[in-house]
Order: structure tokens, then C-alpha cells, then sequence
């Protein structure tokens, strides 16, 4: 096995496919626009360029997103060895047009050209008590990103308290504001409490959930079947051309947080949620 | 659907209503930021011929240059188009423009360039990167490319039956002011806001 060869076809897989489950709900989300409406006719466009993509291997979107790994490894492991083979592989990924290069240094405006740069790619590491290491990987448009939003309870504009009820409010702010501007339909991930960064962490984690997949604590499972309906009911529908189909799920989680703050993180991903993970054991590599 | 080709008349494009639904064919021109800020300052004649009854896409592109030194789409979605605003109305006008390709809609003063000069915004489905460059049939020409970079050159191409919704038409109306709107008020409902 070489590491970079096998985080190549991660990068491969992620850009140019989607999972099983995120294709079932954009296929559902068709079916549930009036036919012949504008929402249909883009739901169609989607589900045929996610086909062509698989089929060509060539990237569902060109904006193939910032690299974001998670890395899960037994107790012993290094990093530097997975922090070189990504950074090789994501400089491959970028020669073979699997990746747009999307690393821009802020201060000279210059694009790095292979998708490497400070934090770029973004790696979590996590050690854990299991023999495996478990990789998982999000392309994360930039576009979605951009429509994110992170409120401090009370939020008066909403009547926002320090409470559940609170937390949908503002979530349903955030998504109005949003409009179609982040590729609607999107997924919504929501962090409760924690501070602004660990926020921001906790919401764009909850991606790697399955979708329809509801929370183990009864109250979040309850609150993210309730805002799936009521932000389907804002009418923006596909691309924010109006229908039924506004968000595919919503995903939520919370944290302690600080006696003085209430944070609410919302991050938002495109219907080209692309996320993929892979697991090595023995030096045996099993693909999701 | 509706079945275009450019050069397409001014009358064909004030026919057109919100959630038309088209299929694109013939030559565009791709640009974007820096293009848009050429063609308002400098005003080059080089593209008069080129975006005459044509139309303009916001888009940048991943382009493949093959052994022989053709250029080939790879993924070409839209992107952002509101970053235009303040340049776009003018592009219209200035160069006989027919249409907008883009994504996210676009503000009042284009609203207005559309409305009198003839030409509406098509929205084309954001992400769609296969597809469109699947649609792109022929890469005509390139011009700027040294100046511009890929992503913002101005691509001259040939597409064939490439999907679009009319979001902005002719007449100064625009899908995106009526969902606001309407989303809006869906969302003050929710929250018991009145």
C-alpha cells in the first residue's frame, strides 16, 4: 500500500462522486417538485451531471471545494507521515484536474497553484483506542461556506432566547438570508455552545452523518425533524428558483458552553455534498 | 422548453418569461471580474463581432489544453454573478448583449440595463460543473489569457443545448426580488413575527 496512492483515490472519489445516501435524497427532492416547474427542471440537470461526473471522472462541481481530512488513528501513531502523503496527493489530484487549485495566499492574492498552503489542507487528528485508522474527507465549497452564520444568544432581530426555541429561529434566519446562494438544496449543520471556534467545528462536523441519520439526544432529533419541515416550508427552493425542496437535512449537535455565551454555528453545504471516508487496518485499505 | 441560438433578436429575448426554461446552442463568451472591468474602462472593439446578440457567462472555468493545443472544458458551472453589478448593465448595453449566464441573480440597476436594452439573466444550475462542460462542444478562441489567468480569460465557445432558467426578463421583473419576498414572509410566519 502507498499512502498516497490510496489518499489520491479518496481525493478521486470525493470529488467526482457522491455517496449512495446523498443521491437518494436529491433523487427524492425531484420527485417532490410539481413537474414542469423550474425546481424540477434543475433537480433533472443535477441528477444528470452527478451521473456524467461518476461516469467521466471528472469533478461534480468546479469548485472542487477546500480539503478538510479527519483522521482517527491508534494509539502510537504519527502524523507526519499522513500529513506528507495528503499534501502529495493533493498536488496530484490537482495536476490530474481532479482538484481546481483553491489555496490563495490572502496577503499577495497568489493561488499556490497545487492546493497546498498554511492549513491547507485543514487536517484533524484524533487519537483513538481502536487498531484502525479511520480517514474521512469533505470537499467544502466555497460558495456554501460563504452563507454560513454564527449568531450569539439573545438575538432580539428574531426574539432569539438562550433556549431550543431560540436555536430554530435563528436557524431559520440563516437559511432565509442564505436564499439559493449557496446551492440550494443544502445541508444545514448547526453547533450549540462551545465557544466561536469550537462552534464553527461542531456544526461542519456533523457532516459526516448519514443523511436522514437523527441525533442520539431526543430533543436535537426532535428540533432538526422540526426545521427540515418548517425551512422546506420558506418556498426557495432548488437554486432559490422557489419548490418544496430548500434544505435535504439538518444536522445538530451541542456542547458545554461558558456561563456568559450561547453560540449557534450554522454551516452550510451545497446539494454537491461531497464527503468520503476510508479505513486502513493491517495495511488493508476498505473505501465507504 | 425553449430552443435558442445566438445571434439571438431582440425580439425572441423580450418574448421570454420568468421560468422560461431554455436550451442554450451556438457562440458565447465566457467573463467574469477583471473581463468586466476591461470592457466598462477600456471598451475593446475586439469584442463587438464576438457579444453582438450573443451572450455573456459568468463562469471559470477548469480547462484542459490537449497535446495538439486544442483547449477542452473539463467542469465549467457558473458562478456568482452579483460581483458584476456595478459593471454589468453597461456591458449590455454597450455591446448589444442578449443575455447573462449566471448564478444567484442580479440587482436593480441590471434589472434596469435588461429592461432597456433587451436581454434578460438565464440562471444556470450552480455546481453543474460536468454537465455545462459536457454542453461546451467546441472552444473557439481565448483571448487574455496570459493577462487574466484560466479562470477569468475570455473563453469564446460553442455550446449545444445548455440547460437555463430565465430569472431576470426583459421587462425589469426578477424571480429572485419575488422569492425573497415571499420567503420572507414564510419565515416571519414561522417565528410568530406578524
Amino acid at each position: 500500500m502507498v499512502l498516497e496512492q490510496v489518499f489520491l483515490e479518496l481525493i478521486r472519489r470525493a470529488a467526482v462522486d457522491l455517496s449512495p445516501d446523498v443521491e437518494t435524497a436529491l433523487r427524492s427532492a425531484h420527485d417532490h417538485e410539481a413537474a414542469g416547474s423550474p425546481a424540477a427542471a434543475v433537480m433533472k440537470t443535477i441528477l444528470e451531471n452527478v451521473r456524467q461526473a461518476r461516469e467521466n471522472s471528472t469533478p461534480i462541481c468546479q469548485d472542487t471545494g477546500s480539503l478538510v481530512f479527519y483522521i482517527d488513528h491508534p494509539l502510537g501513531g504519527t502524523e507526519p507521515p499522513l500529513r506528507r502523503a495528503i499534501e502529495a496527493a493533493a498536488e496530484e489530484a490537482t495536476k490530474r484536474q481532479y482538484l481546481r487549485p483553491n489555496a490563495v495566499d490572502p496577503l499577495s492574492g497568489r493561488n499556490s497553484g497545487n492546493n497546498l498552503g498554511v492549513n491547507a489542507p485543514h487536517i484533524h487528528f484524533h487519537q483513538w483506542e481502536k487498531p484502525e485508522t479511520r480517514i474521512r474527507l469533505m470537499l467544502k465549497g466555497g460558495g456554501s461556506e460563504n452563507v454560513g452564520a454564527q449568531y450569539k444568544l439573545p438575538h432580539a432581530a428574531v426574539k432569539a432566547g438562550r433556549d431550543l426555541d431560540g436555536v430554530r429561529r435563528v436557524v431559520i434566519d440563516a437559511v432565509l438570508n442564505a436564499q439559493g446562494l449557496g446551492c440550494a438544496p443544502g445541508f444545514i449543520g448547526i453547533g450549540i455552545g462551545g465557544s466561536r471556534d469550537t462552534a464553527y467545528t461542531l456544526s461542519k462536523e456533523q457532516f459526516f452523518r448519514r443523511v436522514g441519520e437523527r441525533s442520539p439526544r431526543p430533543e436535537l432529533a426532535e428540533l432538526e425533524i422540526q426545521l427540515k419541515e418548517e425551512l422546506n416550508r420558506l418556498g426557495i427552493g432548488p437554486m432559490g428558483f422557489g419548490g418544496a425542496t430548500t434544505v435535504l437535512d439538518v444536522f445538530a449537535d451541542a456542547q458545554h458552553r461558558h456561563p456568559a455565551t450561547f453560540f449557534v454555528s450554522i454551516t452550510y453545504t451545497c446539494w454537491a455534498f461531497r464527503r468520503k471516508s476510508m479505513t486502513i487496518i493491517n495495511g488493508e485499505v476498505t473505501y465507504d | 422548453m425553449i430552443e435558442l441560438e445566438t445571434p439571438i433578436s431582440e425580439k425572441q429575448i423580450r418574448e421570454l418569461k420568468l421560468g422560461d426554461s431554455v436550451l442554450l446552442s451556438g457562440t458565447i463568451v465566457t467573463a467574469r471580474d477583471q473581463a468586466h472591468k476591461l470592457m466598462v474602462e477600456e471598451k475593446p472593439d475586439f469584442l463587438r463581432p464576438l457579444l453582438k446578440e450573443s451572450v455573456i457567462y459568468h463562469c471559470g472555468p477548469v480547462v484542459k489544453q490537449e497535446s495538439d493545443g486544442s483547449w477542452r472544458f473539463v467542469s465549467a458551472g457558473p458562478t456568482t454573478s452579483i460581483r458584476e453589478e456595478p459593471y454589468q448593465a453597461d456591458v449590455v448595453c454597450e455591446y448589444n448583449v442578449r443575455g447573462v449566464i449566471g448564478k444567484g441573480g442580479m440587482g436593480d440597476h441590471t434589472a434596469e440595463g435588461l429592461q432597456r436594452c433587451g436581454a434578460v439573466y438565464f440562471h444556470a444550475v450552480g455546481g453543474a460543473g460536468t454537465l455545462i462542460a459536457n454542453a461546451v462542444v467546441n472552444v473557439l478562441d481565448v483571448h487574455y489569457l496570459e493577462e487574466f489567468g484560466t479562470p477569468e480569460a475570455f473563453w469564446v465557445i460553442r455550446v449545444q443545448d445548455f440547460p437555463l432558467v430565465v430569472t431576470m426578463d426583459a421587462a425589469g421583473n426578477s424571480l429572485h426580488k419575488r422569492i425573497r419576498e415571499a420567503s420572507t414572509a414564510a419565515a416571519r410566519t414561522l417565528m410568530g413575527l406578524g
